[in-house]
């Protein structure tokens, strides 16, 4: 069988054992605005960033920014309204297929790298984060770290079925090098950052 | 070489026949690896970083039947199905045995580079299936019925007014359309409806992780997860070498593979799939071909360590200067000069010869693969085995030469700029493949030895 050919084939030509590095701390600049930080890698990617005071402003702005969004759900109890419906959950994917807003709360959110982790208990039905034509994410202040090796450390082993970080909208360079915002996700990121 | 199957050089020549083209191909890699400089030197502990990074890769593939062992005892627990595959065409048999049990004949596939090297569109497509590649970039080059001609850029080769001919043609876009932001309207909309009619998808693996039985998928247009996510089938092809250790791991590669290959701070996705969810079936494929024999060869062992981010690529000044298709192999560039060899040393005895030995490629890995000092190395195996032509074994004989000793090192210097200076022809000329279609530099009036010496004893 393949399986034990290969394994074979390894145990013979791998190298003797090499340590794995165990320090994996490095260098960090305590001093830095974590939300600032945050805020302008995000807006370099190309999200758009409202740090408010609470999410009772959040719906307002929504319906400002997208006043033609007809399908619009939210995973997050807090921000339901007639305006926003609860998610709904269906065991086929693709009728989320015509969402055009879908609001989440991520678990943890990476200044370093605007990042933001969601877990798939936080996605409604993990093909959501996606398929929507637009995004938007729920940040607690609480919940920023300020690089990779933080966020690890927090997440930790804990199980999940999928998870994701997700950093601003989807895009592509493959014409000629010219950045294009909505490639085969969401055309936009809107964080919210409370 | 055998006569269907063009050098580099002789590709290179096609390439470098339209040389706005190359100006501007030249161009646009170098100022991604100058975003990538920009954005490295932006984190202070960048090499601490590589260097991590490369000791873990080392750890790696010195434990990896184990790694191996306990990443599918993981993955298993978690309800993927697992298989191995020797090699590229029992790979491509599981993938359609799949697709057959399920009686699906439309498959939806992300960038897999392994599939590539594999050449699993062609089977698939043999055997009546019908394959959609969804990177933008590769849909472009499918659409082309051309190869990606760099691993993270597929279609960095093509301008975009023949992707708008490519559109018109075959998707149905007006004419003369050549607006990068309509033409990806174009391609969304296109692809959607793909995504949305698909019942399995295939993805590549970035990383899989021993401890916890997940794989990591990273891009920056969501088709992975499209794909994955509305598919009943999932089938993931990752080579031996994708293993990491734990989960903490992946903060230490996905802080350097996007930096290194366009200079972003990550991916707009990176994926954890660790089980399938419900009702929905998810394959791995672990992928030999060839790995475990580069595995044995010590002087290229180290190869196995590379991540895939290209960087090796836009630094190089033959790469370029002589686009990724000039390598005719599915990875191109530096490292696909290192990798190509191992599965055919004679169809790919070209390759390790496509370098100035500049360095570069090193330089910017970020996983410290020697790449320069492996692509030289391959020069002499490759001669001593008989595989090199005439005119390279004389120069591989000069270089050694040259190279032995540091009294002719320095003549052989200065001899060179002169001939430079003036008889340029003597260096352009045929039995020199690299210099042709290149007007020589202008040579430096003095060597940095000449000037050092100078300098530091007029103080
Ligand atoms: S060899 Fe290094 S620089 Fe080149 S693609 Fe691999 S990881 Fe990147």
């Amino acid at each position: 069988m393949s399986k034990e050919k290969i394994l074979a084939a390894l145990r013979h030509n791998q190298p003797e054992i090499s340590a794995l590095p165990v320090n994996l701390a490095f260098e960090r600049d305590e001093s830095i605005n974590l939300v600032e930080k945050f805020r302008v890698i995000a807006e370099g990617i190309g999200s758009k960033v409202y740090v408010v005071a609470g999410l009772e402003e959040v719906a307002a702005l929504i319906a400002a920014d997208f006043p033609e969004a007809k399908r619009v759900l939210s995973t997050v109890a807090e921000v339901v309204s007639s305006a926003i419906p609860a998610f709904e959950l269906h065991e086929d994917p693709h009728t989320y297929a015509d969402v055009d807003i879908a609001i989440f709360k991520p678990r943890l959110a990476v200044a370093e790298n605007s990042a933001l982790w969601i877990t798939e208990d936080r996605m409604g039905v993990r093909a959501l984060p996606f398929i929507t034509q637009h995004i938007i994410m729920l940040v607690d202040k609480n919940t920023l770290v300020p690089d990779m090796h933080a966020a690890y450390e927090k997440i930790g082993d804990t199980d999940y079925g999928f998870s994701t970080f997700i950093a601003g909208p989807s895009k592509t360079a493959d014409i000629e090098q010219s950045l294009v915002l909505g490639a085969h996700g969401p055309r936009s990121m809107t964080i919210f950052m409370h | 070489m055998s006569e269907t199957i063009k050098t580099h050089p002789e590709l290179a020549e096609i390439f470098n026949k339209d040389e706005e083209r190359v100006d501007w191909h030249d161009e646009t890699l170098w100022w991604i690896r100058q975003k990538r400089d920009k954005s490295a030197h932006s984190i202070p502990e960048w090499e601490q970083l590589r260097e991590t990074a490369s000791q873990i890769k080392n750890n790696v593939l010195s434990d990896l039947a184990n790694y191996l062992l306990a990443f599918e005892k993981n993955a298993k627990a978690n309800g993927i199905i697992v298989h191995w595959a020797a090699n590229a065409e029992e790979h491509n048999q599981q993938v359609h045995s799949i697709l057959k049990v399920h009686g699906i004949q439309q498959m939806v596939k992300s960038k897999s580079m392994l599939t590539e090297e594999c050449h699993l569109n062609e089977y698939l497509e043999k055997h009546g299936m019908d394959v959609i590649d969804s990177d933008l970039g590769e849909r472009i080059v499918q659409l082309a019925k051309e190869p990606p001609s760099h691993i993270v850029l597929p279609c960095i080769h093509k301008k975009k007014e023949e992707i708008g001919d490519l559109f018109h043609i075959h998707l149905g876009s007006p004419a003369g359309t050549s607006d990068p932001q309509v033409l990806t309207e174009t391609a969304r909309q296109h692809l959607r409806e793909t995504f949305l009619t698909r019942k399995a998808a295939l993805t590549g693996v970035n990383f899989a992780i021993a401890a916890t039985g997940e794989f990591v998928v990273c891009t920056n247009e969501g088709n992975a997860d499209m794909g994955a996510h509305l598919a009943d089938v999932h089938i993931a092809s990752m080579g031996i070498e994708k293993i990491i250790p734990d989960r903490k791991h992946l903060g230490v590669f996905l802080r350097l593979l996007t930096r290194s290959a366009t200079g972003q701070p990550i991916t707009t996705y990176s994926s954890h799939f660790k089980k399938p969810r419900k009702g929905q079936e998810m394959h791995i494929i672990i992928v030999d071909n060839g790995r475990t024999i580069q595995m044995g060869r010590e002087d290229f062992r180290a190869s196995l360590k590379c991540i895939r981010c290209g960087a090796c690529m836009n630094t190089c000044p033959v790469y370029r200067r002589s686009g990724g298709h000039s390598y005719h192999n599915a990875i191109s560039g530096p490292i696909g000069a290192i990798l190509a060899p191992n599965l055919d040393m004679k169809k790919y005895a070209d390759l390790p010869f496509a370098s100035t030995l500049c360095g570069s490629c090193s330089n910017v890995c970020p996983v410290k693969i020697d790449i320069h000092q492996q692509l030289y190395k391959w020069r002499q195996v490759i001669v001593k085995e008989g595989y090199a032509d005439t005119s390279k074994k004389l120069g591989m004989q000069l270089m050694t030469f040259t190279l032995s000793s540091p009294t002719v090192y320095r003549t052989a210097g200065k001899a060179g700029r002169w001939v430079l200076k003036h008889i340029p022809f003597a260096v352009n000329n045929q039995f020199n493949p690299w210099y042709k279609h290149r007007d020589m530099p202008e040579a430096p009036a003095e060597s940095f030895g000449e000037w050092y010496k100078k300098n530091v004893t007029d103080k």
